[in-house]
């Protein structure tokens, strides 16, 4: 499968040139076909479909309980679905049993054995093939380089700290070179600080080995840095699979907006839609205009989901009663260091949110509580949701 | 965590996880099971003077015929006769009063301490439980042989009553319904403490301190929160010392006196001494039966406290 | 629970250990009486310790004895393992509810009801009652302990160490020999010393399933006491005290050792 970055690219997911989702002719490597998984009556995973690529890193994202880790079990066999098919290199791998699939997991907890040492966890899966003893070691030296824990051989787990015991889990995990390789919540357990960091090498890792990474998270930041692809994943099904800065730029649902990152959503009917853009009529009042054109007859009820990063701010001029433009006044202001959220109160009732970088340090505020206030931003901005 | 850690249905069954099931449920049927059965069928046998000492013997070589005589032979004789005698019922009823009493002592004389245990310092609780362990452990014959040296005319309650000046003539312990009672509460107190402590030990120490500072003063809130907090345990301990104690034969035995016995030494006497077997079983069937309330209730319990933690 | 002792609690608690073990170091120290009247202090002495060895028939119990308890305490551990990992892992099978019952029943029935029942069976199979009879009954009822032991380690066991093992390719039987059963080992170590204990302790059940040849010790000590207290009684009482404790405490060291490792690693994950 085609890799021609340097591996500069991967910074913040995106690597312009892989995108093998948009071929047609490509094979997938993972395939999910229509997969239910009950437990009970309960659905966790609701007949999905999805494809996954060689090469890919692949970010299951979604609220506790969307189903999410349940697929990854099914992939690595810990579970059997319910209905459909999961096929690996065109297989179906249902009658396989986990310890025969050529798919290999790193837990939320680690699982290290605690009554082997550091050499014996990375060295269990290799003995289980029947590799011989130099052989072993010699792979043991490797993995050990590659996360960077070379003279922790004889350590048992409980003299690591958690950075260290998540790397032996990845080095044992990494070292059977599975086609596949999953990954649950990796990241959790470890501290703010150290889990920005691990991000990066993950990606590196993943760049250096060239295999397929499936990782699970709740944590969209870290899905963002890390993954090519995102599939949202709510109450069982995939809300969108799409790259990190499609899902944030061009959501397909109200739900995949919200759930991504702070947004304001405007409810309002369509007024005309054509190539020059679309025209909204607010429900609450005002007019909204979008650089996108929908395919929806006049007067649906669509919402216009704005990033409030994207609303400018600014002391209430008069002639201001434009498209996309709003007077109000600042309800409350959050200071977070590098942005200040600016909650506003518009004339038509409506709460709307704008994030103002603060560019220079803050001596004074220009734009206090209770001010008045105009918001506009441009129909660029504005992405009209269906759903 | 999301959905890793519940039990799950395991997909499908191996003639290796087949075999951890079967094992151990075939041992059980086989010696636990079939055994009692057998009980229930001679308690429905008449006595013979014969090897085995029964009638009828299923004759399963005479096929269908065999097993109609075999029904038509048995009889309730044995229950009759437990019945009209009024030395059973004697017996029944003083063994269901020692267990009832007994609990009640065991329950005073273990809260305390299990209480007592679970405020201790976390390394401390770990040595005490080993502490009121220990003994359970150390046969529990020789445990009661203990109290004999020490309850007997000359031993040295005796002694140290008369030494004290307390009593002029030594008192007579053995041989007496205070002996059965020490020697029970002697023997029983791990049984009481140990379920008393493993909830009294998860309760959460908050509690008490939000009891108190919505203005509820200590022994009161021992009594609207500890107290109803601790049941389970409570319930715990007082089935798994009620139900054995019913049942009781070494301590009694060797501690009690002859004129009323327990039921458990009724049962021995009947099997040991008159040979009657029939009796014997249907004593022990009449027995499991008025004991199968509690032991359904413990082991509801049992099942619950292991499977929902 | 609060920690910090009031006066009522270490009162409560002295007093309850007083109770449990002043009867048992009476017993201990007079086993060291030289006087041959149980009650009259002759001086310390180790002369019933002496006679002890010349009673054949004591030490003939006692080996008969350990004999049973070592091999029924075996072979309860095994199945006592066994029907605690199908208990926590075999999931929800057909007769599981009177699978538990049946694991379950033996702890809290009757021992006068259980040793009839089991003689009863014998005497049905025609098989000669003694040894092979009362290692069978012992291996029956203290299966059942082990069983609790083992299992409540087995539901704090963290299953995806398991998952783990068969990820990287181990099939289940092996992923559980190598990792489950080294890490629940002191667990099953236990079991094993519980149902070695309970053996060497029952008389009940040994009394109806013995036959001829095979006196079990709490048999013979019970057929002295029931003459009266005796000195020898004491000395072979506090043998067994000892060996007792010295389990005990070998037990409490093993245990320290492994358990640095497994709280090390298995009780944080989930």
């Amino acid at each position: 499968m085609a890799r021609d970055g340097t591996g500069n690219e991967t910074l913040g997911g995106a690597r312009a040139s892989f995108a093998p989702w948009t071929d047609p002719a490509a094979r997938p490597l993972v395939r999910f076909e229509a997969v239910a998984k009950r437990f009970g009556v309960v659905p966790a995973v609701d007949r999905l479909s999805l494809d996954i690529y060689e090469g890919e890193f692949f970010a299951l994202l979604g609220p506790s309980g969307c189903g999410k880790t349940t697929l990854l079990r099914l992939l690595a066999g810990f579970e059997r679905p319910s209905e459909g098919r999961i096929l690996l290199d065109g297989q179906d791998i249902a009658d396989v049993p986990p310890h025969h699939r050529p798919v290999n997991m790193m837990f939320q907890s680690y699982a290290l054995f605690p009554h082997l040492t550091v050499a014996g966890n990375v060295a269990f899966g290799l003995k289980q093939e029947g590799l011989p003893k130099a052989e072993i070691d010699a792979r043991i030296a490797e993995m050990l380089a590659l996360v960077k824990l070379e003279g922790f051989e004889q350590r048992k787990p409980h003299q690591l700290s958690g950075g260290q015991r998540q790397r032996v889990a990845l080095a044992r995990a990494l070292a059977k070179r599975p086609r596949v390789f999953l990954l649950d919540e990796p990241l959790a357990a470890l501290d703010r600080k150290l889990r920005e960091d691990t991000r990066f090498e993950l990606t590196d890792l993943q760049d250096k080995l060239g295999l397929t990474f499936i990782i699970v998270t709740h944590d969209q930041e870290e899905a963002m840095t890390v993954a090519d692809r995102i599939g949202v994943m709510s109450r069982g099904q995939l809300v969108q699979v799409s790259t990190p800065s499609e899902l944030y730029e061009q959501p397909n649902s109200r739900w995949v907006a919200d759930f991504i990152g702070d947004v304001n959503l405007i409810e309002g009917r369509v007024a005309s839609t054509g190539p020059q853009g679309t025209e909204i009529k607010g429900e609450a009042g005002g007019r909204l205009r979008a650089a996108q054109t929908v395919d929806v007859p006049l007067g649906t009820l669509v919402w216009v989901a704005v990033r409030p990063e994207k609303v400018s701010i600014a002391a209430e001029t008069p002639s201001m009663t434009t498209e996309n433009g709003f007077a109000g006044t600042v309800l409350d202001i959050g200071y977070l260091g590098g942005v200040s959220i600016y909650k506003v109160k518009l004339d038509n009732g409506l709460i709307m949110k704008a994030a103002v970088a603060n560019r220079t340090r803050l001596v004074e505020r220009p734009i206090g509580s209770g001010d008045r206030v105009s918001l506009s931003w441009e129909p660029t901005a504005s992405v009209v949701l269906t759903r | 965590m999301s959905e890793t850690g519940q039990q799950r249905p395991p997909q499908r069954r191996s003639w290796g996880s087949r075999l951890v099931v079967l094992v151990p449920a075939l041992w059980l049927a086989a010696f636990f099971l079939v055994p009692f059965l057998i009980v229930l069928k001679i308690s429905l046998s008449q006595t013979a003077i014969a090897q085995p000492p029964y009638l009828p013997v299923l004759d399963l070589a005479a096929g269908w015929q065999g097993f109609r005589e075999f029904i038509a032979g048995l009889s309730l004789e044995s229950y009759a006769m437990l019945a009209s005698d009024s030395l059973y019922l004697a017996s029944y009823l003083r063994s269901l009063e020692i267990a009832a009493l007994s609990t009640m002592m065991l329950l005073l004389v273990g809260y305390p301490i299990a209480y007592g245990i679970a405020r201790a310092p976390r390394r401390a609780q770990t040595v005490l439980v080993m502490l009121i362990v220990l003994p359970f452990l150390t046969a529990f014959l020789i445990r009661i042989y203990a109290w004999i040296n020490i309850l007997q005319r000359d031993g040295l309650l005796n002694d140290m009553l008369l030494a004290l000046g307390l009593v002029r003539e030594p008192l007579t312990w053995l041989s007496t319904d205070t002996a059965i009672y020490i020697g029970i509460v002697y023997s029983y107190l791990p049984f009481m403490v140990l379920p008393l402590y493993a909830s009294l030990e998860r309760m959460d120490e908050t509690l008490l301190e939000a009891a108190a500072d919505l203005g509820c003063p200590w022994w009161k809130a021992f009594w609207l929160v500890t107290v109803p907090l601790s049941l389970p345990g409570v319930i715990a301990g007082a089935l798994l010392c009620f139900i054995p104690i019913a049942g009781e034969f070494v301590i009694p035995d060797l501690l009690g006196g002859s004129d009323t016995l327990m039921i458990g030494q009724t049962l021995w006497t009947e099997f040991f001494a008159n040979k009657d077997w029939p009796v014997a079983s249907a004593v022990a069937v009449a027995l499991l039966l008025i004991l199968l309330v509690p032991i359904v209730i413990y082991q509801h319990l049992q099942m619950r406290a292991l499977e929902d933690r | 629970m609060r920690r910090g002792l009031s006066a009522f609690n270490v009162t409560s608690i002295a007093l309850g250990l007083a109770f449990l073990y002043l009867p048992i170091a009476i017993l201990v120290i007079y086993s060291f009486n030289a006087s041959r009247l149980v009650t009259v202090w002759g001086g310390w002495s180790t002369r019933w310790y002496v006679a002890l060895l010349h009673d054949s028939a004591m030490l003939d119990a006692a080996w008969t004895s350990l004999r049973i308890a070592f091999l029924s305490a075996t072979a309860a551990t095994v199945l006592g393992t066994l029907a605690a990992a199908a208990l926590v892992r075999a999931g929800r099978f057909h007769g599981r509810t009177a699978f538990s019952a049946m694991v379950y029943a033996p702890l809290v029935m009757p021992e006068i009801i259980t040793g009839l029942s089991l003689l009863l069976l014998f005497v049905a199979l025609d098989a000669d009652r003694g040894f092979w009879t009362v290692t069978l009954a012992h291996t029956t009822v203290t299966m059942c302990f082990v069983t609790i032991v083992v299992q409540s380690r087995l539901l704090s066991f963290d299953t995806s160490l398991e998952e783990a093992a068969m990820d990287l390719g181990a099939p289940p039987l092996r992923a559980f020999l190598t990792v489950t059963l080294p890490l629940i080992f002191p667990a099953v170590a236990a079991g094993w010393m519980l149902a070695f204990t309970l053996s060497l302790d029952d008389l009940v059940i040994a009394s109806f399933t013995t036959g001829p040849g095979a006196t079990t010790l709490p048999i013979r000590i019970y057929s002295e006491v029931r003459l009266g207290v005796k000195p020898e009684i004491n000395a072979i009482c506090t043998i067994m005290i000892a060996v007792v404790a010295l389990g005990v405490v070998a037990a409490a060291l093993i245990g320290k050792r492994t358990e640095l490792a497994r709280v090390g690693a298995d009780g944080r994950g989930g």
